[in-house]
């Protein structure tokens, strides 16, 4: 990618990121009467003035985004108010993110380690059985909800049988073992229908591509199966797999943000539930921001890894 | 440019035959004895297709029973589901209640029929707002493109930048939260709020079929014998991009009746006590151990329900070559 | 596989008689509205250091054919039946993984479409070192020396350089050279090239098939060369054969097919030859109709419909493969030859009309024998 091409997209970033702050900023305003009235319902006057001020809501709306954006961008995420005290922000998101970002990342690395084998292999053995299984079971998991989902192997898996702890967190550092030992059921629910859709796409996309010359030339120059499926055919369908990964972080952290509730797992979306549970509603004003700017930023990433991986687009965008 | 993209079919098979008609090569290339390389898939077997599968038909039966279910809640033999029977709280299916109560004591069967009013209510109502806006917005864009291209599409793309269950998470939650909602409010709430969400995904679909249509000679045609835009929009056009939005709109009821549950696990779905799928199921998971037929119960209905909606969202595209567009 | 039926054929000593014997080869596809006979009854024997020409019109069966001896068809929709001997191997009944054994270090192809035989994510030095190293066993730095040597043994310029690069950042006719290269790796000792030019510029198409025919002398390999173009093979092949609707129709040493052509399909191959002074891509002179429908081939000659000088014969009886009187080198499939008195009295009536320019003469390139639709 050229500098300028790069430039253009980091204005477009800059603009995006922007935007979906100044939405979150917006949320205040769309709440239905006094935000101070549904912060601290209880308080006495003076407690309420206090928090009027400390949210600048006597200010226009403009001037009040120009506020939290600076403050935003210097680590200063609000505050939890009670009707005594306020409690930043930024100290319970600080701890709450990795734990997101683990739960995440482990179940789409789960998702790809199935999906990926098991889609090039239905798709060297197209319209066989083991195709048409394949195939099958991922139409139905695109279609299990992950809230029922978790329930249900909490309750096979955790309760009834006993096989995997139905809930907590423990970190990696305190204790490995317990530490995957409890992502396992949280993972396997994000990952069922993150696998569901790469295996879908990358199998049609395989297929595509094993209909390509330059795999019937690997074949005749006598490379075996293998070779052929992982090595040629994947690699350029691994692109379009990126590209999707990229567009399903958003689905992604919906789901994480579920799962997380459910598992009891202290991450972002149990920070949510909590914000929204008790109405903090600059906690989850800058949670929301977060989130969002995470998923710009992560798809922003994807975009620039695409055209570092594909020799083509590198030579074609420069060209 | 085009010798950079791997994937093109023989499309130099003019050059290199000796110069036979071209529908000629298009046969030959079709059963697969051209000069392409591998043997093409056959053409879809026309036969085939004019056919509904078996599957297609239990779907349509699956969700006609249900959506008949909801609508005729009121006068079928249930107890109504809110009222309490203490004898079968957290029990299972009995021969006075078939699937049991819930953990209050609530029949389970009558919450699953009354819950579908709500799921199929903010399913169908939110895809009817992201159609009504997104798909008109679709046309528009992509009929008119120019200015208004310009305008809407980056505003509608500006949406997608959010994650799609945090945008309906945070617009439901703070619409929703002054204290005296009633219940039809808090749907409402929510079917507008899956509904903004479910604008620019629709609108998308939309627009790149209605461009892929508009540039078809008929339309050309239409213009040319002096045809008003918005009527050639109406009538040329957006019948033939009906498929498309039907497909994803189905699947989009779907998705909607989940994002439903997902936010009644962060308590601002359909408010209790009026029972949807969702809030059902986000209800009874602390009824984990003791009473686990509540969510496997109302999970099985569900999942058939989001299955049956797939399968023949998928049937439609299928039937009707929907493009998919750039999602 | 069996080798009891090769005593029918003269026994194959290794390194001695044909490399390559096909007995009534025919190939079949399932397809939705019955099977395709791509390939009917095919004979030909081809002996090592030799290039068998095989022409057509697409959808003549010729890839198909070439593809069925190399066992590169899928298995899931194609049938073969006949005999194929291979250095005294009976080939018919092999699969994928014996043939294995086969590609890359005995048999190799060349594709029509550099654009897409290449992997497009892959380095080109790769693609090369990838069976250098596979079948030959060699290290890192020896397949790529090799690799490199290959590169510039099919005159590609700083093959070093060439080596890492990606196949988008060269020509067709460079990327054709390396499709040549990669197939001439493992030094196979029979090569097929499916239309190794067409894709190709006119100014390109002659050097890569002097590059072909240098490769091919040197290392003593057989060829076949499968082109829809008389002119490629013209001065080339040792022996052509000319198919049409899955069938040989005429197969002749390559003087005398151009001297004393018997088949109508052969001569308006012929007349359809571009002309160097042509532009790329000009429009040739059309047979005028299509090929037949190879799932309900039509009774009698296939190519009858479409045949300027057509009976009632040709229409109800299939003519045989036979040998021309007194020549058995010389086979074709018609009633009527072009040098039959009906023929010639058809053509003359023709040529009166102005419908016909006269049979061209051998060698030369004449335009259109009839007026293509």
């Amino acid at each position: 990618m050229t500098a300028g091409g790069l430039l253009k997209r980091l204005a477009q970033l800059i603009i995006t990121v922007l935007a979906v702050t100044l939405f979150s900023a917006f949320l205040l305003e769309l709440l239905p009467g006094d935000p101070v009235e549904v912060l601290v319902p209880f308080g006495s006057d003076e407690q309420r003035e206090a928090v009027r001020e400390d949210l600048d809501l006597d200010q226009p709306f403009i001037a009040r985004y120009g506020t939290w954006l600076s403050g935003f961008v210097t680590g200063d995420m609000g505050n939890y108010y009670t009707v005594s005290s306020k409690r930043p922000v930024w100290d319970r998101l600080k701890e709450a993110f990795p734990k997101s970002a683990q739960l995440v990342l482990y179940s789409q690395i789960l998702a790809l380690i199935i999906a990926i084998p098991v889609a090039v292999f239905a798709a060297a053995k197209k319209d066989t059985f083991f195709d048409r299984m394949s195939n099958t079971t991922a139409f139905a998991m695109l279609a299990i909800p992950n809230f029922a989902l978790a329930l249900v192997l909490q309750y096979y898996l955790g309760v009834k049988w006993k096989i995997f702890p139905t809930s907590g967190y423990t970190p990696i550092t305190e204790n490995p073992a317990e530490h995957f030992e409890k992502m396992v059921l949280p993972c396997i629910t994000l990952a069922v229908g993150q696998i569901a859709i790469y295996m879908r796409l990358l199998r049609s996309d395989m297929i595509a591509t094993l209909q390509q010359d330059f795999i019937l030339l690997a074949k005749a120059k006598g490379m075996r199966s293998k070779r052929i499926l992982f090595r040629h055919a994947l690699r350029p369908s691994s692109l379009t797999l990126l590209t999707v990964a990229g567009l399903n972080v958003g689905t992604l952290i919906g789901g994480a943000l579920i799962v997380e509730v459910l598992f009891q797992i202290p991450g972002m979306g149990f920070m949510l539930q909590e914000a929204i549970g008790q109405r903090q509603i600059v906690a989850f004003q800058s949670l929301v921001a977060i989130i969002a700017i995470i998923y710009v930023i992560v798809n922003f990433g994807v975009d620039l890894l695409y055209t570092v991986l594909d020799p083509r687009i590198r030579n074609e965008r420069s060209a | 440019m085009s010798d950079h993209l791997p994937y093109r079919g023989h499309d130099e098979a003019e050059t290199t035959g000796i110069g036979l008609a071209p529908s000629a090569m298009a046969t030959a290339e079709a059963v697969g004895i051209g000069i392409g390389d591998t043997i093409p898939e056959g053409p879809p077997d026309a036969e085939h297709k004019r056919k509904l599968g078996i599957a297609a038909w239990i779907a349509i039966t699956w969700l006609v029973v249900m959506l008949l279910l909801a609508i005729l809640a009121p006068v079928l033999p249930i107890p109504d589901p809110t009222e309490t029977f203490p004898e079968i709280a957290r029990q299972g299916p009995s021969s006075g209640h078939l699937l049991g109560g819930d953990a209050l004591g609530r029949d389970l069967l009558s919450r699953i029929i009354w819950g579908g009013r709500a799921s199929f209510a903010v399913g169908f109502g939110a895809v009817a707002v992201g159609l009504a806006v997104g798909g008109l917005l679709g046309l528009i864009t992509g009929f008119f493109r120019g200015r208004v291209d310009a305008i809407v599409t980056p505003l509608m793309s500006l949406l997608l930048a959010i994650p799609q269950f945090v945008l309906a998470l945070s617009l439901v939650t703070v619409l929703a939260s002054a204290d005296d909602v009633s219940s039809a409010r808090r749907i409402g709430v929510v079917i507008v709020g899956l509904g903004v969400v479910s604008i620019p995904i629709l609108g998308r679909i939309t627009r790149a079929n209605t461009l892929a249509w508009s540039e078809r000679e008929f339309v050309t045609a239409a213009k040319a014998m002096g045809a008003k835009n918005f009527r050639i929009m109406f009538r040329d056009v957006l019948p033939n991009v009906v498929p498309a939005m039907l497909s994803i709109a189905l699947l989009g009821v779907g998705v909607a009746i989940i994002a439903e549950g997902g936010l009644s696990v962060f308590g601002v779905g359909v408010q209790l006590p009026t029972p949807s799928w969702g809030n059902i199921i986000a209800e009874a998971r602390g009824q984990l151990r003791q009473a686990p037929h509540i969510v496997l119960f109302t999970s099985v209905v569900l999942f058939f329900t989001v299955l049956s909606l797939n399968f023949l969202g998928d049937v439609i595209s299928q039937r009707f070559e929907v493009r998919e567009g750039q999602l | 596989m069996s080798l009891a039926d090769t005593a029918a054929s003269p026994v194959p000593v290794p390194g001695t008689g044909p490399i390559l014997e096909v007995t009534d080869l025919s190939t079949s596809f399932a397809s939705p509205r019955g099977r395709v006979g791509a390939v009917n009854g095919v004979s030909l024997s081809l002996e090592r250091g030799r290039t068998l020409g095989i022409v057509g019109e697409s959808g003549s069966g010729k890839s198909v054919l070439s593809r069925s001896i190399m066992g590169l068809l899928p298995a899931s929709t194609a049938e073969r039946t006949g005999s194929i001997v291979f250095e005294g191997k009976e080939l018919s009944d092999w699969g994928d993984k014996e043939y294995r054994e086969l590609w890359g270090t005995e048999m190799a192809m060349i594709f029509q479409d550099p654009m897409t035989a290449l992997n497009p994510v892959m380095k080109i030095g790769k693609q090369i070192t990838e069976s250098l190293r596979f079948h030959l066993d060699m290290d890192r730095s020896t397949a790529k020396d090799t690799a490199v040597e290959l590169l510039r043994s099919v005159r590609i310029p700083e093959p070093e350089k060439r080596f890492s690069s990606y196949p988008h950042e060269m020509s067709g006719g460079m990327r054709q050279r390396v499709v040549i290269a990669v197939a001439l790796a493992c030094g196979p000792k029979l090569l097929f090239a499916d239309e190794p030019t067409t894709a190709l510029d006119v100014t390109v198409q002659a050097q890569v098939l002097d590059l072909l025919e240098e490769q091919q002398r040197e290392r003593f390999m057989a060829m076949i060369l499968v082109t829809h173009d008389l002119g490629v093979v013209a001065g080339r092949a040792q022996e052509i054969v000319v198919m049409y609707a899955g069938r040989i129709v005429e197969k002749a040493p390559t003087r005398t097919l151009f001297a004393d052509m018997k088949m109508p399909y052969t001569e308006a191959l012929l007349s359809a030859i571009p002309k160097l002074a042509d532009p790329p891509h000009t429009r040739l002179a059309a047979i005028g109709g299509r090929p037949p429908d190879l799932v309900n081939p039509p009774e009698g000659c296939p190519f009858a419909p479409r045949c300027p000088y057509v009976r009632e014969r040709c229409l109800t009886e299939l003519p045989a493969l036979t040998p021309v009187d007194g020549d058995d080198t010389h086979l074709f499939a018609c009633h009527y030859p072009v040098d039959s008195p009906e023929t010639i009295e058809i053509k003359d009536r023709l040529t009166a009309q102005g419908l016909l320019i006269s049979s061209p003469p051998p060698g030369s390139a004449s335009d259109g024998a009839q007026d293509g639709r």
